[in-house]
């Protein structure tokens, strides 16, 4: 006899439990996580280059970067002063799931850091779909992708916590209006803190960093 | 987006339910697909009659139920069916919306005997 079972099951369910037990494990330490992610070259890496120095001798700090092949990202991480530094290898995923932040944590003991910061693989639309279990997740945007992007990608912009808007010293030479891309964001996402600043320069850190602090300092 | 790893986690919670069941066949899967889920339906079916060849619900139809994205402004809480571009409330002209519908990709139920 047919029948009809009722099932009501997210088809993502399985990475969003793992998301969960990254989750309880991070608190369970008392490491504040952010997932940072963004368009290849939108300025992830040299966002936390610059941040680490900021933050020695404030926080101890874990990078955990995620590519699709070499170690180059987390080479930097470390060059700039990461406590610990782990590469994760996609072998070809365009994103990070919430089972390669579990092996990433299996290789850091959690005890030693107050704040872990993935780098997500370079690209604005997957990563949007895969939680890993972190606290926070970031976008960065730069000011030479354009001042449209809020609107071509709307996934990705409703569902960040924080928006880092990178490459502000280039304002003078792209056509960018800041208040059109704003009005983007806030519509989409109503509230969302976002920190204009430049990588090259260190315009806009202090906001950025004050933020990291407060929220690592709560967890 | 990743249609492959969904239909994969598709094939996999009908089979739990099915066997759960008792059932020995899966004749149909009715999934709840939103607007802004990001989802192509087509290549969900592509998949699907791949990898759910050998198995019991091998043949089983996909039936997609479409939902619409729906917002309701923040300011005058007025409800509406977002257009391209910028999201702007027909009411009251504001900006910003909280999403009450659209997002959802869930499976609803089977059908099996
Ligand atoms: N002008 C300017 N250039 C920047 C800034 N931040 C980063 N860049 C440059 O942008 C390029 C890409 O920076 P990365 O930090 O490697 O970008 P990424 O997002 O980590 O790139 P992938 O990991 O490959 O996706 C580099 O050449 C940086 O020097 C900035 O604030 N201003
Ligand atoms: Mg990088
Ligand atoms: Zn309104």
């Amino acid at each position: 006899m047919p029948q009809t079972i009722s099932v009501v099951e997210n088809i993502l369910n399985a990475n969003d439990r793992l998301a969960e037990e990254n989750r309880a494990r991070l608190d369970a330490a008392g490491v504040f996580s952010i997932n940072l992610i963004a368009s290849p070259g939108a300025g992830k890496t040299s966002l936390i280059e610059q941040t680490l120095p900021r933050l020695k001798g404030r926080l101890r700090v874990a990078a955990v970067d995620g590519d699709i092949a070499t170690s180059l990202d987390s080479d930097r991480a470390a060059a700039a002063g990461a406590d610990a530094s782990v590469q994760i290898n996609t072998g070809g995923e365009c994103h990070l799931d919430a089972v390669m932040l579990r092996g990433a944590l299996d290789r850091l003991d959690l005890t030693q850091f107050d704040l872990l910061i993935v780098e997500n693989v370079g690209n604005l639309i997957c990563p949007a779909n895969f939680k890993l279990g972190t606290h926070k997740t970031v976008l960065v945007a730069s000011v030479p992708e354009g001042d449209d992007k809020p609107y071509k990608y709307p996934a990705t912009y409703r569902g960040v916590d924080t928006l880092v808007i990178n490459k502000i010293d280039l304002l003078p030479y792209v056509p960018f209006r800041m208040d059109y891309f704003q009005r983007g964001v806030q519509a989409l996402n109503p509230g969302v803190v976002t920190f204009p600043l430049s990588c090259i320069t260190g315009e806009g850190f202090d906001g950025w960093i004050q933020w990291l602090i407060e929220n690592t300092r709560k967890e | 987006m990743h249609e492959l790893p969904v239909t994969q986690s598709l094939l996999k919670i009908a089979l739990d339910h099915a066997e759960r069941a008792n059932a020995k066949k899966v004749l149909g899967l009715n999934i709840v697909m939103g607007e802004l889920s990001s989802m192509v339906d087509d290549s969900v079916q592509f998949y699907w009659d791949i990898i759910a060849k050998d198995t019991i619900a091998e043949n089983a139809v996909l039936r997609f139920r479409r939902v619409p994205a729906e917002l309701q402004c923040l300011s005058c809480a007025e409800k509406y069916h977002p257009t391209d571009g910028e999201f702007i409330c027909p009411k009251c002209g504001n900006i910003g919306a909280k999403i009450i519908a659209g997002e959802e990709f869930l499976l609803e139920s089977i059908d099996v005997e």
